[in-house]
């Protein structure tokens, strides 16, 4: 520990002086990787303000736009404070100030969850693999394993204990954005937004930490276009057996649960079934295990009695679980100090002891802290529940939904408190003359949150008799998924860095983040078939990877089996959970690095202008809902890659927004010669929030357009464009003219109709520069 | 009128400002007359809304045409406008509209300088409820005016909750006391 304190005291005192004290490499290189002969850049493990002129610029260009969530502010006993246009509290701070401030707490959260599950895991690997044991993650296919890790800190792990040096470093950074956000510190809300892009940053990092580090020990594929395909959906337990359930994010428990079955022979006796980032890990680490699906399935499955026992450790699990659990009486056992739920420490008691009490119902469930103690504990209350429980389910008959909505008041307390606004009284009203119908088509829109139950007066169970209505299609949710196959190899990044960077890939589309969808998980299915049909390298993960295989089209095939695995034109990507969203930046930042040949080493701010200039890729979390998803895509944005919302995710708060009718906002320098030239609005927004999902379509299209697209590579991402745009809206777009800069551009087929549109809006011919917004990367200065 | 001038989502409670609750369509056509720069904004669900004399967009069309205001829609239902043979209106994504709102320098849709009254029609409650919010905080120089079937707390003034029937109804009132231009 000593050791890692010295490092980073050296590091935090020599930065600043970066530039002048050549041997500074060498301190920290005796550390952590010796023969890394790459020169580091300027932004070596970068404090808040390093970066700070590079948020400043891109800030500049796509500028907040604030929605508050609230008019107050309630975050001090100065307060409350009504900010309510430009008035400002107590402590001197304005609405956009506060607005901004909340962003970077979400984002704080966001980051803290990642790093501090990065911790978790790697102290837990350490212990029983050792400090020394390598970090591999995709043998000889991946020389580049930590790519975000390389671009911020500058260093290159090896082994598991080097990542403990790369946690203290976003621990620290993470602890003074936190500080940020105190009642009188800063006042900027601009200065707030580049902390906000710091935050994402070192949670690209912590997530990066989280999956190598459990890539490299516990045997999941590796950057495998070929994994597995697993089972996901409502239907796929075998509910003849005992079930065990497991939830959440961090994977040791649920890993010890199928070593234990594996060790004694049980695993055929007995199903592994996951919700969750959780159920990703446990199909990485077996893929025999089985995904029920996203968070929003938690309730669904908790009531519907198949779990025997419910194993939780951390992130997005429901705070009633508990509860839920004791309605079907499954134990729950409870594996992290972050999440106890209020359940006594069993941890070092007798396993037999702590199986007794939570069969006989003695205890509703116990805290156990020890992974490997979990397993046993958890199979061995598996096998016994089982039996006693005749899966007992909370769901009611389809006479006791009509009896019940006989009761119902038409008071709309349910309606009014549902996020979608599903009319819920209305079905009801039918449901009870016995017509479950319009009941059962509330389902695909439904999000499993409950809050309309908590809303009604006279007690429904509105959520379950949804399932209850709709249970012949809840009992055919039976798909494949490819399971997470985490990095990209260096290999496909070579074939493809170029295609894109010229543009003659459209683009990389990523669905990612959290199931909170306006119209269910279909569209972003949809939203990726057609992407991946339209030959973009369609990349998935969490929440979206899952709603993305719950889809058949009419052969009855999930889109995992219709698209290869491979990171290529038409490919459709899996990478994993949450954590392994950092493979998707690293995918960005290798094609600048590997491909291009871009110093990577600490050299944040060129690779970020290389990404945002050349790498048509844009992020679509259509059902972004947590901390962690906010800290995702900023990110994101930190790294020049746009992210799209759905309707929900305008409740951040906050949109990065360009504006293309100002010309003056989108002129770059050519490094070839100095000059400064206009570009276009590419991409246009850095965060933007879609009403529908025809809109987030055709954004997407238009974001993944470049300032460095060669005229072939312009010409086929316009016509996605205009064709999308032409599909879904029934017009072409009015700002075509914008995209394009010689007639080179112009797509071949749709020529005529296209110069006519240029034409009329006095077009001119512009120059295509070697883009970059940093004058430091002019090769020679011109006139 | 119980719920009438709440939040339709019993949760979206605002701050201490909230929108005037519009009593008598009435009050919309003399802010309207009153107006040097209206603008409609119009989201997607007016292609989908079936009321008593027509889809949702056949309101609007009247109310645009009757009291001369051109409209900005999410861009996907411009065809539908089209299709109608109504031709003043521009595609513009909600996010980008609100976005030029805020900004007083902006020229307006149609190059006339600043809009001072947006008008605010067909949206998902709570996108609607986000994006008058951020005008109503961000850009003290324009008033806006909810028309949608549910009280909208951060517009200037607000229909209050209503059923399907009685929107139908005060839309018909609005139109009737607009005069044709
Ligand atoms: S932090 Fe500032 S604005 Fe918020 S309650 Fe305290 S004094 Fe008021
Ligand atoms: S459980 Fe479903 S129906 Fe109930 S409030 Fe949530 S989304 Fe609406
Ligand atoms: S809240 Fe309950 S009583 Fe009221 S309308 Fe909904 S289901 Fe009926």
């Amino acid at each position: 520990m000593g050791e890692e304190k010295n490092l980073r005291i050296k590091i935090g005192e020599l930065k600043s002086d970066i530039g002048l004290l050549r041997n500074l490499e060498i301190s920290i290189g005796k550390l952590i990787g010796e023969e890394w002969a790459e020169e580091a850049g300027p932004t070596v493990f970068p404090s808040i303000t390093d970066l700070r002129e590079w948020d400043l610029k891109i800030l500049q260009r796509y500028k907040p736009f604030y929605m508050p969530f609230c008019d107050v502010c309630c975050l001090c006993t100065f307060g409350k404070c009504d900010l309510t246009a430009d008035k400002r509290g107590a402590c001197g701070l304005n609405m956009a100030g506060q607005q901004s401030r909340i962003v970077l707490l979400a984002c704080c959260i966001g980051a803290a969850t990642h790093i501090s599950h990065a911790r978790h895991l790697v102290n837990h690997l350490i212990e029983k693999f050792g400090r020394d044991h390598s970090i591999n993650v995709g043998g000889l296919n991946v020389e580049v394993e930590a790519p975000v890790t390389r671009l911020v800190c500058g260093v290159k792990p090896k082994t598991l204990g080097d990542l403990e040096d790369v946690l203290n470093y976003v621990e620290r950074e993470l602890t003074r954005l936190l500080s940020a956000t105190h009642t009188g510190q800063e006042e900027s809300n601009i200065d707030f937004e580049s902390k906000v892009l710091h935050a994402g940053m070192i949670d690209h990092v912590g997530m990066e930490v989280a999956d190598i580090a459990q890539v490299s020990v516990l045997g999941f594929p590796k950057a495998d276009p070929e994994a597995p395909l697993a089972e996901i959906g409502f239907g796929v337990a075998d509910i003849t057996k005992p079930v065990i359930l497991v939830i959440g994010h961090n994977v040791p428990s649920a890993a010890e649960i199928i070593n234990y079955l594996m060790e004694n022979g049980l695993y055929g006796g007995v199903e592994v079934t996951g919700l969750c980032c959780t159920a990703h890990e446990i199909t990485r680490y077996n893929p025999r295990a089985k995904i029920v699906g996203p968070i929003s399935w938690q309730l669904r499955f908790i009531r519907s009695g198949i779990p025997d026992v419910i194993v939780v450790d951390e992130q997005c699990i429901r705070a009633d679980t508990l509860v839920e659990a004791q309605k079907i009486k499954a134990p729950v056992i409870a594996t992290s100090d972050v999440n106890c739920l209020g359940l006594p420490d069993r941890t070092k008691d007798d396993v037999d002891k702590i199986v007794h009490d939570l069969v006989s119902g003695a205890s509703p469930g116990a805290l156990i802290l020890d992974p490997a103690k979990v397993g046993e504990v958890a199979v061995k209350t598996t096998l016994l529940a089982a039996p006693k429980r005749m899966k007992f389910k909370a769901i009611p008959d389809t006479s006791g939904i009509i009896e019940d909505a006989k009761r119902c008041r038409k008071c709309n307390e349910c309606r009014r408190a549902c996020p979608n606004d599903l009319p819920i009284p209305e079905a009801l009203a039918e449901a009870s003359n016995g017509n479950l119908e319009s009941l059962a088509n509330l389902y695909e829109e439904c999000i499993g949150c409950a809050r309309c139950e908590s809303a009604c007066p006279v007690g429904l169970q509105i959520h379950s008799f949804i399932v209850k209505a709709a249970e012949k299609k809840v009992k055919e949710e039976k798909y494949k998924i490819r399971v997470g196959r985490g990095a990209i190899q260096d290999v496909e990044i070579r074939e493809v860095g170029g295609p894109i960077v010229l543009g003659e890939i459209p683009g990389v589309v990523a669905f990612v983040g959290c199931a909170n969808y306006p119209k269910g998980g279909k569209e972003v299915a949809e939203m990726a078939m057609e992407f991946a049909r339209r030959r973009y390298i369609v990349v998935s993960s969490g929440c979206a990877a899952m709603s993305i295989a719950m889809y058949k089209d009419e052969e009855g095939k999930s889109p995992y089996e219709i698209f290869s695995g491979r990171f290529d034109a038409g490919g459709l990507v899996n990478v994993g959970s949450c954590v392994a969203n950092s493979h998707i930046a690293g995918a960005a930042i290798k094609i600048a690095s590997i491909f291009a040949k871009r110093r990577l080493r600490g050299n944040y701010e060129e690779i970020a202008d290389y990404i945002l200039n050349r790498v048509g890729a844009a992020g679509v979390a259509w059902g972004a809902m947590s901390q962690k998803a906010a800290a995702i895509a900023s990110g994101f944005w930190r790294l020049g890659v746009p992210v799209i919302v759905g309707p929900h995710g305008l409740k951040y708060r906050r949109m990065l927004l360009g504006r293309k009718d100002k010309p003056e906002d989108w002129y770059v320098y050519d490094a070839r010669t100095g000059d400064k030239v206009y570009v276009g609005p590419a991409p246009e927004h850095l965060f933007y929030g879609a009403e529908t999902k025809e809109e987030a379509m055709v954004m997407i299209a238009k974001l993944c357009m470049r300032p460095n697209d060669t005229t072939k590579g312009r010409a086929m991402k316009l016509t996605h464009y205009i064709d999308l745009s032409k599909r879904l809206f029934g017009v072409i777009p009015d700002d075509v003219h914008l995209f394009v800069r010689t007639l080179a551009d112009v797509p071949i087929t749709m020529r005529d109709e296209i110069i006519k549109i240029l034409e009329g809006k006095g077009w001119k011919e512009n120059i295509i520069p070697d883009p970059t917004l940093l004058p430091r990367l002019v090769r020679k200065r011109g006139g | 009128m119980g719920v009438a001038v709440e939040p339709w989502q019993t949760a979206e409670i605002p701050g201490p400002k909230k929108a005037l609750a519009i009593t008598n369509p009435q009050i919309v056509v003399s802010l309207i007359k009153r107006s040097k720069n209206p603008i409609m904004v119009v989201g997607h669900k007016a292609a989908e809304v079936q009321l008593e004399n027509g889809l949702l967009i056949d309101y609007i069309i009247r109310i645009s045409e009757r009291a001369g205001i051109p409209i900005v829609s999410t861009p996907s239902i411009q065809s539908e406008f089209i299709k109608r043979g109504f031709s003043r209106v521009i595609g513009m994504p909600l996010v980008d509209i609100a976005n030029r709102l805020a900004d007083p320098e902006w020229a307006g849709i149609e190059g006339k300088g600043a809009h001072d009254l947006a008008i605010f029609i067909g949206f998902t409650y709570y996108v609607g409820w986000l994006i008058l919010s951020g005008l109503k905080h961000f850009s003290p120089q324009i008033k806006t005016i909810s028309i949608d079937m549910h009280y909208q707390p951060h517009a200037s003034w607000s229909l209050p909750n209503m059923s399907l029937n009685d929107w139908g109804k005060n839309l018909e009132v609005l139109i009737g006391g607009l005069e044709v231009k």
